[in-house]
């Protein structure tokens, strides 16, 4: 992996919409063959960032590359070597199904294109339904509807948004066997997320928050990076742990505190205070304390608690 | 349960908080703030004080044979009566030229012998030659020179104290529509009407989907150019305007009789400048309107003013000099006295030129306009 080039290398990436200032600064290196997420809570920049790759949007201040082109001159030849699915299915809802895909295929100029979108129909195992309405699909086929029509002119970069929002569990594993399967051929992937089993499916990840890139690195090391220490309080599975959860909060050494089932996880960056406060809170209850490993998430949720006041940590 | 459908759980605090947002709503959308307070008034000012069925101060060219005092007091006299503004005195191929090129309503000649036979009772022929493409604009005013023959000369003339017969013999002729048939004038008309009223708001109406659904996003992804989107998306809309006016030429020739005098591909090739003229409108609209209901105010409000400024509805020259001043701005005026030019009068090229350089002049207004709120990439 560390000897893949990068297809995506940009620093410096500003983007003003009035006066708010939406990406700040955005540093980005993604190698070849990476399956890249990209995190953040929503309104964080992630699609605006994501639009500034393919050129769609021109960033305000920056430079650097993508697919080896300039991303600030060059973004009509990025376009036609990225292939970019948006948040919301923007595929022509009065169209068929086939139609679509010719109308992409069309716009790529495909010289083989009638091949092309029947392959595309064979694989997505829609040959017999070619003409239904796309507007008529369920959410999980429109996604994979909207996946083909971006791999259609064979891209070398896949930019996903958010691409399995309200996309069932099997239909989300299925998609993501799909980029496995394309990042093995060689094809870079950058997938903006909120879900963490999809967070930890990728190489690596970036946290973005209020246009600032707060961390990014393999999931082990962004968990690594935030230095939490969580202890998983368990009772014995019919007393509710909520009350308690509302007076741990206000501990000193307390970060963070979750509900997972019957279980809490408490989580701090000064592992001694916070083991200290726990032992003194919860000597008289009948709970067990476990230290854990802090997860993806917790390492998510702090980011994000601490991202709208940068100087707080 | 005295009155189920006037429970008493209604509230009214609530009732009122969503009025209050609702007003809020509008209040943000300023576009359709806009168009709620500017129709109500641009309709009372249209209908109260622009439209006038009794035109007055219609452009009048004279045609002098015999320049006597009597013919003198009586152009004076039609002056006076203000229905009538004399542009001057010419001869009569100019006189019939102006007509075509629509810059008089009305020719009035005085014969040779105008005098001599006056003062001998013998009653000389007045000849008015009338536009009467659009039979309403004439007609006032006819009616009114049949009463200034007797005013105008009854005191000058003892013989006539107590006239049995009129003094003139009035001969009007209504030129390119003898019998004053509406259908004359409405018909060519709808042409310039229909193709403004789809024209625009289709035009208008396709880019706007395309951001409202979203689509708009994919569209720019793929390496298609601005131009190459524009242009695709225009050109089916000119072949349905170019359908459109080819029923409403085919109704014209068999339902409604219209005679058509003048070169089919003249027409036709207005007809596409007037087209474009409306497409050019239409993106523009396209670009400054975030959804399609803001497309379509924007249509109504341009179509408003079209239909009742042009001389579609109502004579041109019936309007004040403020509601010409807009009309002449709009490629629909222009258009129509195009269309009866060229169907009505069998214009030629060579008489078109000061129609068209307006809705040209439009044109390049709006594409400056347009060039400069599109949109290229989704900032």
């Amino acid at each position: 992996m560390e000897a893949a080039p990068l297809v995506i290398d940009v620093t410096g990436i500003n983007k003003h919409f009035g006066d708010k200032h939406v990406v700040k600064d955005l540093a980005l290196q993604v190698r070849q063959g990476e399956i890249f997420g990209f995190l953040g809570p929503n309104g964080s920049g992630k699609t605006t960032s994501i639009r500034m790759l393919c050129g769609l949007l021109t960033p305000d201040s920056g430079q650097g590359t993508c697919l080896g082109l300039d991303v600030l001159t060059e973004s009509a030849a990025i376009k036609r070597q990225v292939g970019y699915m948006t948040q919301k299915f923007s595929l022509w809802d009065d169209l068929t199904i086939a139609e679509n895909l010719d109308f992409v295929a069309r716009m790529f100029g495909m010289d083989n294109r009638r091949a092309a979108v029947d392959q595309a129909l064979e694989e997505l195992g829609l040959t017999g339904r070619r003409h239904q309405l796309a507007g008529t699909l369920s959410g999980g086929w429109k996604q994979r509807l909207a996946l083909a029509s971006c791999l259609l002119h064979r891209p070398r970069l896949l930019l996903l948004d958010e691409p399995t929002a309200g996309v069932d569990p099997k239909a989300r594993r299925d998609f993501w066997e799909e980029i496995h399967h394309l990042s093995a051929a060689g094809i870079t992937v950058l997938v903006s997320t909120h879900y963490m089993d999809e967070a930890e499916r990728c190489h690596r990840l970036a946290y973005i928050a209020y246009g600032n890139l707060l961390a990014s690195g393999t999931a082990d090391e962004v968990v690594a990076g935030q230095g939490l220490h969580t202890w998983e309080i368990s009772g014995d599975g019919h007393n509710h742990l909520g009350p308690l959860a509302e007076r741990l909060r206000q501990l000193p050494g307390v970060d963070l505190v979750a509900s997972f089932g019957a279980a809490l996880h408490v989580s701090g960056r000064d592992g001694p205070l916070l083991q200290a406060s726990l032992e003194a809170k919860l000597r008289d209850n009948k709970v067990k304390i476990t230290a854990v490993p802090a997860s993806l998430e917790d390492a998510f949720i702090h980011l994000m608690q601490h991202s709208d006041d940068p100087l707080g940590n | 349960m005295a009155r189920p459908f006037f429970p008493k759980t209604f509230s009214l605090s609530r009732w009122l908080g969503i009025l209050i947002k609702e007003f809020i709503q509008l209040k943000r959308d300023r576009l359709t703030f806009g168009m709620i307070v500017g129709i109500p008034i641009i309709q009372l000012l249209l209908f109260g004080f622009a439209i006038n069925s009794d035109p007055k101060h219609l452009p009048t060219a004279v045609v002098m044979a015999d320049p006597g005092p009597f013919a003198r007091a009586y152009v004076a006299a039609m002056q006076n009566s203000d229905y009538f503004r004399i542009v001057g005195s010419v001869d009569e191929k100019e006189a019939s030229d102006l007509l075509d090129r629509s810059q008089v309503q009305f020719v009035v000649t005085f014969p040779p012998g105008f005098h001599r036979d006056l003062v001998r009772g013998k009653a000389p022929t007045l000849l008015v030659e009338a536009d009467a493409t659009d039979p309403m604009a004439a007609g006032g005013a006819i009616s009114v020179l049949n009463k200034l023959g007797m005013e105008v000369f009854a005191p000058d003339l003892p013989g006539l104290e107590k006239p049995v017969a009129p003094p003139v013999e009035l001969r009007v002729h209504r030129r390119y529509n003898a019998e004053g048939l509406t259908s004359y004038n409405v018909v060519p008309g709808l042409l310039g009407v229909i193709l403004t009223m789809t024209m625009v708001l289709m035009t208008g109406l396709a880019m706007t989907r395309e951001r409202e659904r979203g689509t708009f996003e994919n569209l720019l992804a793929t390496p298609a150019t601005p131009l190459e989107v524009m242009t695709g998306k225009i050109v089916p809309y000119i072949l349905i305007g170019l359908i459109q006016v080819t029923l409403i030429l085919l109704a014209a020739r068999f339902i409604f009789d219209v005679p058509m005098h003048g070169s089919l591909i003249l027409l036709y090739a207005v007809v596409l400048l007037f087209i474009c003229a409306n497409l050019t409108l239409g993106i523009t609209f396209s670009s400054i309107a975030r959804n399609q209901l803001q497309a379509m105010q924007m249509t109504f409000f341009f179509f408003l003013p079209s239909m009742l400024l042009s001389g579609f509805m109502f004579p041109f020259r019936g309007m004040p000099e403020w509601a010409q001043v807009v009309g002449n701005v709009l490629p629909l005026t222009h258009f129509l006295i195009l269309v009866r030019g060229i169907l009505l009068k069998g214009n030629g090229l060579d008489m078109l030129w000061p129609q068209v350089w307006p809705i040209l002049a439009f044109m390049a207004a709006v594409l400056a306009l347009g060039l400069k709120t599109f949109r290229r990439t989704l900032d």
